[in-house]
């Protein structure tokens, strides 16, 4: 195992791109991260969707994409794990490069959601659930998390409002996010006014049905200021764990185990102790989300982590700021690109060019990825070279 | 193919067929070929009760494709006995009165009937009651 560096990242403004399909979503996020590093070809492509066959009918995007990105006959690989697809693809890649296979790999993510209609879009996701004993009766991505949010509320006493602070805290990072779906601030009638989604889960706690994609350059650390033209940014440790698909079959509905076990591994991998990361993008595609990984992940106790953004430590200027890309809620959710933007808006923060919502001093960050309802996970440690 | 789909998973949805690892005890819905405890394959078949209690649940507003005409629709995770549960919908009830730790029965339902190719799909859905 070789040291990695990321050298080049690309992120494209996400939202509902009617004019933009799958493939040119990708492409314009592949050659904005080549072009951030000045290389024009890599060696190999990894791509996570979670559902391209679903959404727009296209299978075989490894290939279509390297065809279409003008790379075609390269090693080209699709991975899939639902929402965590993204940040699977980019711990291949990561791979690919540490065992010293290849020297630069593209990691991409994308999903194109809009080619559908509401309804629709809701039963895609709902594939990422047990089919067979959650989706068939009728039970919605909104409709798990809610049946979190209720166990968690009843548990530690969670409030509406502390619900609604995640969503508040996520839009006002994101209001400085020029890439992001809803760039913009709201407050906390806009939340509690918002339509019911799945009781107590309302519009303004879930993420939205976005279009979009992102791409990472890695390669060898050694070579990183040879092939690379920014300060790279050097991958400590990766981790990936799975837990048991259904939401009913945990003893836990609230701890993410399999982001427990993938935190685990990747702070093994980094040696280095929570207190060295500065900040975390997290996987908040529903308020009780961001709640629930943050204590999974160890930042803090069990029932704790509530009050967090109403107290403003997860805040920008917070003792651990948390999603200052904004999120999956005011970024958007494109589900197979978002685990891939989590690490671009790292590097971002790590290069320090974040602009308005750099995380002052920014040295070591975070990033958790979460498939289903945390039926799989993976998590990233990146430090600032 | 779709109706075999369907058939396939009846013994569990229309008789809560479960299997309970003889190596350790632990009961599982739907039966698997592993036991998640001790890793041991032997089974026997046991029927689990048609009766348990709200361990969580919510009230779906915007539905999937399959059920948008019944929204809103109350679902809930139920325990059935000591540590087996399952998802299913909670109907015949005020969706302003289900509490966590409400006790419900099963019934025998339809689960869903505007598939593609028209098959009718039933199951189990729970409903107010029990506790004996």
């Amino acid at each position: 195992m070789r040291d990695v560096a990321v050298i080049g990242v690309g992120m494209i403004k996400w939202g509902e791109r009617w004019e933009s399909s799958l493939r040119d979503l990708f492409v314009e996020a592949a050659l904005a991260a080549l072009d951030d590093c000045g290389l024009d070809r890599v060696d190999a492509l990894y791509v996570g969707s979670m559902s391209p066959g679903l959404f727009t009918g296209q299978e075989h995007i490894g290939a279509l994409f390297a065809d279409y990105l003008g790379l075609a006959h390269l090693p080209a690989t699709r991975v899939e794990s639902a929402c965590a697809s993204g940040g699977l693809a980019f711990r291949q890649a990561f791979l690919e490069v540490s065992s010293g296979l290849s020297e630069i790999v593209l990691a991409a993510g994308v999903e194109k959601m809009t080619d559908v209609d509401g309804a629709e879009a809701t039963y895609v996701l709902s594939t990422a659930a047990d089919q067979e004993y959650e989706s068939f009766h009728g039970i919605t991505f909104p409709g798990l998390y809610a049946l979190i949010a209720r166990d968690y509320m009843h548990r530690y006493g969670l409030t509406r409002e502390q619900l609604a602070a995640v969503a508040i805290k996520n839009h006002a990072h994101g209001s400085h996010n020029p890439f992001a779906q809803f760039p913009r601030k709201i407050d906390l009638e806009t939340v509690l006014n918002s339509p019911m989604v799945a009781d107590p889960l309302r519009l303004m706690d879930c993420s939205p049905i976005t279009d979009g994609a992102a791409a990472v350059v890695l390669c060898p650390l050694e070579r990183a200021r040879e092939l690379g033209k920014k300060k790279p940014v050097k991958v400590l440790g990766s981790g990936q764990a799975s837990d048991t698909m259904a939401l009913h079959h945990r003893e836990d509905f609230c701890y993410f185990r399999s982001t427990a076990e993938a935190a685990k591994r990747a702070f093994e991998m980094a040696k280095i102790e929570r207190e060295r990361v500065d900040f975390l993008e997290v996987h908040d595609c529903f308020t009780i989300a961001e709640i629930c990984v943050l204590e999974s992940l160890g930042f803090f106790e069990r029932g704790k982590a509530g009050s967090a953004a109403q107290e403003g430590i997860t805040a920008l200027d917070g003792k651990l700021p948390v999603n200052p890309s904004g999120g999956l809620k005011s970024k958007g959710h494109p589900v197979g690109a978002t685990g891939v933007a989590q690490i671009v808006e790292l590097v971002h923060q790590l290069r320090g060019e974040a602009g308005e919502r750099q995380v002052k001093g920014a040295k070591v960050g975070l990033a958790q990825n979460m498939g289903g309802t945390g039926a799989s996970s993976v998590v990233h440690i990146l430090e600032g070279c | 193919m779709f109706s075999a789909k369907i058939w396939r998973e009846s013994p569990q949805r229309y008789r809560l067929e479960a299997a309970k690892c003889l190596g350790c005890g632990k009961v599982f819905f739907p039966p698997r070929l592993v036991c998640l405890g001790c890793r041991g394959r032997e089974f026997e078949k046991r029927f689990l009760p048609w009766r348990g209690r709200v361990l969580t649940f919510t009230v779906i507003h915007t539905a999937p494709t399959p059920f948008v005409d019944m929204a809103p629709y109350c679902i809930a995770i139920v325990e059935v006995e000591e540590g087996v549960r399952l998802t299913c919908q909670l109907v015949d009830v005020d969706l302003e009165a289900v509490e966590i730790g409400m006790e419900v029965e099963l019934e025998f339902r339809r689960i869903q009937s505007n598939q593609s190719d028209g098959v009718l799909c039933y199951g189990y859905k729970a409903v107010p009651g029990g506790g004996e």
